[in-house]
């Protein structure tokens, strides 16, 4: 199996993807430019966080068109896996292969900081690994991760179990003091309703050691991982 | 374009009189508009160093590790294997006065780009903030504005702002100081210069296309302010992070293949700077055609073109036959990448606009022959005033729990996490020690080894002895890494000072150089090099001498590190060195007294140094737990914040001291050379023969536990602070909050 980490001008948390994947995970991975059509031979491609295009315009917005993200839809129509994380997922929401839209954080300021998350749902390739509800904890850094989606198009989320994480207490309560950047009904991070496409706000591969205080993150990580060698 | 050469230009210029006939020998004419306004950038201040080089000459700069100490774009150490570290402070003390946002953004793509251009990549910035009290409202716009402009520049360049300090002080009203450190690792054998060589090489332009923005920032930065200077606004340069991440890729990218002779950047006086540098280094000349330069804007003249300071340009010297590799890689990231000249060998710098000469001067001119002045110095008048001051005219305090509390809610000391939270501080995925303790820690990417950065400078005890606050800066800088388990390597500087025309200023000046040579000196930590800032002064008056020391340590293992905050229930606590009755210049005396004189404490760098031997040598023993220096706020603050500044948990202490001295000096006094160590109570006797190797107090005063911190005197009945730690935290933690949450 493969994994690719896409490089779009801007990129900044590409080598630390990566290098958790490579060093941690111990699994092949290759960069793959921006300018790229052909993302045959992926198993699982990452959209790494950072500023794609400055985030001029809008935060993933100008990403959104790059010439790779043709063919990483087209990848995802046929069964590929993605993940988008953070300037990932705004560019995932920007190309319309999740819903939703980000807006700017609460408090109008960039956050960077350790926040806990609610696992809510395990059913899907990314996060099997879990337990139904677990607590863990992942670092966010971001200006805009403030979630936000329409009452219809929540409930879809909802109904399809969509939601794959939310912002909680430490002791797992879904309130507002969890809510760092004001994200509707604590969203940090969903999937399509196939579950082949995650996007999320907080940064797995920043918690995938114990060294740098938590390693919940790696867990997203091995699940792919695990799920794509046994369905191979 | 023609414009006659008067008096008032020259003036104008910041060039004396002096000065200008040096420039008609030079030239053996008079020079023309283009090559006056070059000779008022490179023989500015800013860039000359005139009037601080020959005491920066006191300085030691070598060392076995100094690959490259000051002269080069930054200072560079080699910590084993194939690596070296790069690193460097500057400052940007008067564009973020004049447009904080832009002022502080711009600082940190200048620093940024210093250690790219020798071919490190940039892994750690930390920052030294300095602003008048926050209950200015004018002074919270300042820090609001500079601190998101840092986070905007580095965030966005994916290098993780990791540390530093933020100090507040009515002197720094008008007169803020931002000065941004960047460290960087290269491989040794890959270290680039700013150097042309090699006649008939070609001259590239990289990066961002010049536009009239910062013309004579150089110039700006070497003069006092007054009432009119918000209205130079236009001098302050206008950053594009994402540029100069592109660049910060394209360049590293280029520098594999070997074809790149020499590079520098454009910062400050822009592609005069570069070119005369390189050429200076390189004992030769470059010639360049300035029609070629990508312009953002019409009708640039010569003079603009050669003093424009927009931001994210480098200029490259590669092999004559090798431009296309080089433009390939600038195409490939979206740069432009222009042949603007070549190398020559006549020494000369020759501006050309297509074919008409523009400039021609000899360019070793502009560097190695710039003014040097030893300029007058005296002691100033305060210095015999403030520290009379009796200390018995002092009241103690009835509560102490209060002035505990004060002193940790003052925005000095209280919790910078409303700051750092809003600076990408793990981005690269090498932060080891989050900020908030004593010194950042971080591992070297693919290596054993760690690095722990600190950015440390009382500036108040320079201002009360200039001497022995140049030496405190270094000791606490260095006991600072020692508390992260870091052995101190070397330093770089940044030395924010007023006007140095004024002979008080340069004794101040000469002063803390001699305090930091000395220190320097005792740790074995030479300066690789830095920035000094003149003209920190506005209507005249000037701040307090800020030598920011920043301090590059090395640990053996990154996993195995120290912090500052106690760990686990029952460990015992230690205080390595002795409390005395030392006020002068205290946090305390300052907060709750409202007084700023007195003598600094002492410091006997000798003992320092053994202090921290053994706080170092119990490290390597594996028995300490935590370290914490005693800094501002004295023995009271250091154990309050080893009680509740980490992030994750809290855990109280119990603490009980014999002492023959005031207790406010005992809790608050701010005698150097103490270190608070928590430890397993097995491994107490270890320490305790291991101060005795050194001669040095070794203090059991305590244990960790329970969620109050209670000090007590061993002769009173009551305790001196009994606090809970919840408490404690509340303010220390929400003070920042608060001020912005008001207004």
């Amino acid at each position: 199996m493969k994994f690719g980490v896409v490089v779009f001008p801007g990129s900044n948390c590409d080598h630390d993807c990566y290098q958790v994947i490579k060093e941690v995970l111990n699994e092949p991975v290759d960069f793959i430019w921006h300018k790229e059509s052909d993302v045959r031979g992926f198993d699982c491609i990452v959209l790494p966080g950072g500023f794609s295009y400055g985030d001029y315009l809008r935060s993933g917005a100008i990403g959104s068109f790059s010439p790779v993200m043709k063919s990483v839809s087209e990848f995802s129509k046929n069964g590929g896996f993605v993940i988008g994380i953070c300037n990932g997922f705004q560019i995932l929401m920007e190309s319309g292969l999740l819903p939703g839209a980000i807006l700017r954080n609460k408090n109008l300021k960039f956050i960077c900081r350790f926040v806990n998350l609610k696992t809510e749902n395990t059913d899907t390739p990314f996060t099997s690994g879990f337990e139904k509800g677990q607590v863990v904890r992942m670092p966010i850094a971001h200006n805009e991760g403030c979630y936000y989606a329409e009452k219809a198009a929540l409930d879809e989320l909802k109904k399809n179990q969509q939601i794959v994480f939310r912002y909680c207490s430490e002791s797992g309560e879904i309130n507002e003091e969890g809510n760092p950047n004001g994200a509707i009904e604590n969203i940090a991070g969903i999937c399509n309703k196939e579950g082949n496409i995650l996007g999320m706000m907080p940064h797995p591969e920043r918690a995938s050691e114990e060294l740098l205080t938590s390693a919940d993150g790696r867990m997203i990580f091995e699940s792919i991982r695990d799920h794509i060698k046994k369905v191979k | 374009m023609d414009v006659k050469i008067t008096k008032e230009l020259i003036e104008d210029h910041g060039i004396n009189e002096e000065e200008y006939q040096k420039i008609l020998k030079i030239l053996g004419r008079e020079p023309n508009y283009t090559e006056l306004g070059i000779f008022s950038v490179m023989w500015s201040e800013h860039c000359s160093y005139k009037s601080s080089k020959v005491h920066l000459e006191k300085l030691p700069t070598t060392g076995k590790n100094i690959i490259e100490g000051p002269g080069e774009n930054a200072g560079v150490v080699d910590i084993g294997g194939d690596l070296a570290i790069v690193f460097k402070i500057e400052s940007h003390n008067h564009p973020s006065f004049i447009e904080p946002f832009q002022g502080a953004a711009t600082g940190v793509g200048g620093i940024l780009r210093d250690i790219f251009t020798m071919g490190a990549r940039p892994i750690a910035s930390l920052n030294s903030l300095r602003f008048g009290p926050l209950e200015n409202p004018k002074n919270r716009y300042l820090l609001e504005r500079v601190v998101a402009g840092i986070a905007g520049y580095g965030n966005c360049m994916g290098v993780p702002t990791v540390g530093g300090e933020i100090y507040f002080s009515e002197t720094y009203s008008g007169n803020p100081l931002v000065n941004a450190f960047n460290l960087g690792i290269a491989r040794k054998d890959r270290i680039f210069k700013g150097k042309a060589s090699g006649v008939g090489n070609s001259v590239i332009y990289v990066g961002s296309k010049t536009g009239r923005d910062g013309i004579h920032g150089a110039t700006m930065a070497s003069e006092e302010f007054d009432e009119t200077s918000e209205e130079r606004r236009p001098t302050v340069q206008v950053g594009d992070p994402f540029t100069e991440k592109l660049l910060l890729e394209a360049c590293l990218e280029v520098m594999k293949k070997g074809c790149i002779v020499g590079i520098q950047d454009m910062g400050a006086a822009g592609l005069t700077c570069s070119t005369c540098e390189m050429a200076g280094r390189g004992d030769s000349g470059v010639d360049i055609d300035i029609s070629l330069v990508p312009l953002r804007e019409e009708k640039m003249t010569s003079y603009e073109i050669m003093l424009s300071e927009s931001q994210e340009r480098m200029l490259l010297i590669a092999e004559k036959s090798r431009e296309d590799e080089v433009k390939e890689v600038f195409s490939k990231w979206d740069l432009d990448a222009v042949t603007i000249g070549e190398v020559t060998d006549d020494g000369i710098l020759r501006v050309r606009e297509k074919d008409k000469v523009v400039a021609e001067i000899p360019a070793k001119s502009l560097s190695d022959d710039a003014p040097k002045y030893n300029r007058p110095m005296k002691e100033p008048s305060y210095i015999k005033e403030i520290q009379t001051f009796n200390l018995n005219e002092i009241l103690l305090p009835k509560d102490f729990n209060e002035v505990l509390i004060k002193l940790l809610s003052s925005p000095t000391i209280a919790s910078k996490e409303w700051v750092y939270d809003q600076y990408d501080h793990m981005v690269r995925i090498n932060t080891v020690v989050y900020p908030g303790s004593d010194a950042a820690v971080f591992r070297i990417p693919g290596m054993e080894q760690g690095l722990a950065l600190t950015l440390d400078c009382n500036s108040r005890y320079c201002y009360l002895d200039p001497y022995k606050g140049g030496k405190i800066a270094v000791a606490e800088a260095a006991r600072n890494l020692i508390c992260s388990g870091a052995k101190p390597l070397a330093v770089t500087n940044c030395l924010n000072f007023g006007n140095p025309e004024k002979p008080e200023i340069m004794w101040q000046f000469s002063r803390v150089i001699e305090g930091m040579a000395e220190a320097c000196g005792v740790f074995d930590t030479p300066v690789t090099g830095g920035n000094v800032s003149f003209y920190n002064e506005t209507l005249g008056k000037g701040i307090y001498p800020t030598p920011v020391i920043g301090m590059v340590g090395l640990l053996d293992d990154h996993r195995r590190h120290l912090s500052q905050w106690f760990k686990d229930e029952g460990d015992r606590i230690v205080l390595l060195g002795e409390s005395k009755e030392e006020f002068g210049g205290s946090e305390y005396m300052n907060i709750i007294h409202g007084i700023e004189r007195g003598f600094p404490p002492e410091i006997d760098l000798d003992y320092e140094k053994r202090v921290q031997e053994v706080c170092f040598e119990a490290f390597k023993k594996g028995i300490l737990k935590s370290a914490h220096d005693c800094s501002e706020g004295g023995l009271a603050v250091c154990l309050a914040e080893a009680c509740i500044s980490n992030n994750i948990d809290k855990i109280g202490a119990e603490i009980s001291i014999e002492s023959n001295i005031r207790a406010d000096a005992l809790l608050f006094g701010e005698s150097q050379s103490r270190i608070v160590v928590s430890l397993a109570e097995k491994d107490i006797q270890t320490l305790k023969s291991i101060a005795e190797k050194y001669d040095i107090p070794c203090h059991l005063i305590g244990r960790v536990g329970g969620e109050r911190l209670e000090i007590s005197d061993e002769k009173r009945a009551e305790p001196l602070i009994d606090s809970g730690i919840n408490t404690l935290r509340d303010y220390w933690k929400g003070a920042f909050e608060g001020y912005f949450n008001e207004g």
